[in-house]
């Protein structure tokens, strides 16, 4: 399967770092990420969840460190179960109190993020989970690819279920309520699944990016689209065209290439916010 | 006048809501026929949207709530909710066709909209002149638009009660009188309990069978001319400055 992959890439492609496996990988990996990111990410900006997603995001070395502490040999498992934990507690806490989650959000962010670091860079050892920082893309394997491909599929079903109920919810929740969509089990399976396509992912893309990948294709498309349907398409093309220039660019600059593709993101959104200018002028 | 067929209607019996010790609401008693229009009155803060968010389930309350849908007891039962205003950004990339479709059909709508969800869609803005909306952004429509696309969505499926929240929030006048119309309509060809919260007192007046001044209880009801002579109507307009 993957030799066909890596013979059709060496024949439409027929440039230097076609020649590596590793570049091949990413490209990939890149192409079947960034719809999965994209997706995910019109929804948490429609439904103002951008802070709790960088939350997610970030309790990456506080699980690190869990796993660390009880030596567990695979720490994504332990990171996925944190995070699924962490999402379901801050759905609670947003359903039982009244306190304004911006806050609660950012005091638990730093928290995470703290508990993380000092017990990971206890007798200095923290430069070894730099990678989780910043991430390494070109160091996916083919199980990788496997896994990137099951959440694909898992993600495309939840969104052909329950995509019109989310929207619904972002446009008015009360209304949402007294159409009977259950809105406390939706929302917290939306972010159950949003925190484990984040933490399968996080060490390819960094704790860093993460939050820029989600957001970023979703908030440009929102700049050029006036429905639902150009919104999500728009949204996927942004990311698979940013992801691939900025992969390609990092190859030949020799930069990360997470974040040359944010770079790349951020361009686009400043394209399409002139876009929208323009025609707002006319 | 309104018609009563005896088939449906909505009691409140002592219902009170206490939210960290203090009495939002207090012993509020309401009985609402099919076919019946309500209108809930009161000054800013008087528990209005307290009392439809208990009818609507979100708010918990002591008391006693009870639906005969069709002479069958019901504990849920169909509510068409009109809310006061949208979670929406000045950019969010919501149509009209997107919201309607959403609401009322299962067909995803991200995956854009085939015929039949298509005319399902038209079908249901038509009887409020709104059919013309359909590919604007929810957020660019003006408030009477708004109502309007917001009022047919809650018609389909045909609810037993309607709930509407302020309509009257960023609407003019002309706006709102055909709106008011449009709800008037739909009582007598549907045969629809209709409740309306709002603090225009004599906005409403016109259009409604029955009247209910709240404030945190209820002060005065009656037939709209009833309650706008009583004298504790205009004592708890004019304390608040309305």
């Amino acid at each position: 399967m993957i030799d066909i992959w890596y013979k059709f890439i060496e024949f439409c492609f027929p440039f230097s770092w076609t020649h590596y496996v590793f570049m091949k990988n990413a490209l990939l990996a890149i192409i079947l990420i960034s719809p999965v990111f994209a997706q995910m990410g019109t929804l948490v900006v429609n439904n103002r969840m951008v802070f709790f997603s960088d939350v997610l995001a970030h309790s990456t070395l506080a699980s690190l460190a869990i796993g660390v502490i009880f030596g567990f040999q695979e720490p994504s498992l332990v990171m996925i179960g944190f995070a699924v934990l962490l999402a379901i507690a801050i759905n609670f806490l947003k359903k039982m109190s009244n306190l304004s989650m911006d806050t609660v959000l950012g005091i638990l962010s730093a928290f995470i993020v703290a508990l993380g670091v000092v017990i990971l860079s206890r007798q200095g050892g923290f430069s070894k989970f730099s990678t989780y920082l910043i991430g390494d893309i070109l160091s996916i394997s083919t199980e990788q690819l496997a896994s990137i491909i099951f959440l694909w599929v898992i993600v495309f079903w939840f969104w052909y279920k329950y995509g019109n109920k989310l929207i619904l919810m972002s446009v008015n929740a009360s209304l949402a309520r007294s159409r009977g969509i259950n809105i406390f089990w939706l929302e917290t399976s939306f972010t159950v699944l949003l925190a484990i396509v984040i933490m399968v992912n996080i060490k390819l893309v960094g704790i860093l990016i993460m939050n820029s990948l989600l957001v970023i294709p979703a908030a440009a498309s929102r700049n050029i689209s006036r429905n639902i349907k150009t919104y999500t398409l728009s949204a996927v093309l942004i990311s698979v065209i940013s992801g691939i220039t900025g992969l390609i660019f990092s190859y030949y600059w020799g930069t990360a290439s997470g974040a040359t593709i944010v770079i790349f993101l951020t361009l686009s959104y400043v394209i399409t916010l002139i876009y929208a200018k323009i025609l707002q002028s006319r | 006048m309104p018609r009563d067929c005896g088939h449906c209607c909505t009691r409140i019996s002592d219902l009170n809501v206490k939210i960290n010790g203090h009495h939002i609401l207090q012993n509020i008693n309401l009985h609402i026929n099919c076919g019946e229009i309500l209108a809930i009155i009161g000054p800013n803060g008087a528990g209005k949207t307290t009392l439809l968010n208990a009818i609507l389930g979100e708010m918990p309350y002591t008391g006693k709530m009870s639906f005969l849908v069709k002479k069958t007891r019901a504990n849920k039962p169909k509510i068409g909710y009109v809310p006061q205003r949208l979670q929406i950004e000045p950019n969010s990339p919501v149509s009209v066709q997107d919201f309607v479709s959403a609401s009322i059909s299962n067909h995803p709508i991200w995956t854009g909209f085939p015929k039949k969800v298509a005319d399902q869609c038209l079908e249901c803005l038509k009887p409020f002149s709104a059919e013309h909306l359909i590919k604007r952004k929810i957020c660019e429509l003006s408030g009477g638009e708004l109502q309007r696309v917001l009022l047919a969505t809650a018609m389909v499926p045909t609810p037993d009660l309607l709930l509407l929240d302020e309509p009257g929030t960023g609407v003019d006048v002309s706006g709102l009188v055909l709106f008011y119309e449009l709800v008037r309509g739909l009582r007598t060809q549907h045969d629809i309990s209709v409740i309306i919260v709002t603090h225009d007192l004599f906005g409403v007046a016109e259009y409604v069978d029955h009247l209910v001044l709240l404030n945190r209880s209820i002060i005065a009801e009656g037939t709209p001319q009833e309650v706008l002579s009583d004298k504790k109507t205009f004592e708890t307009f004019a304390f608040h400055k309305l």
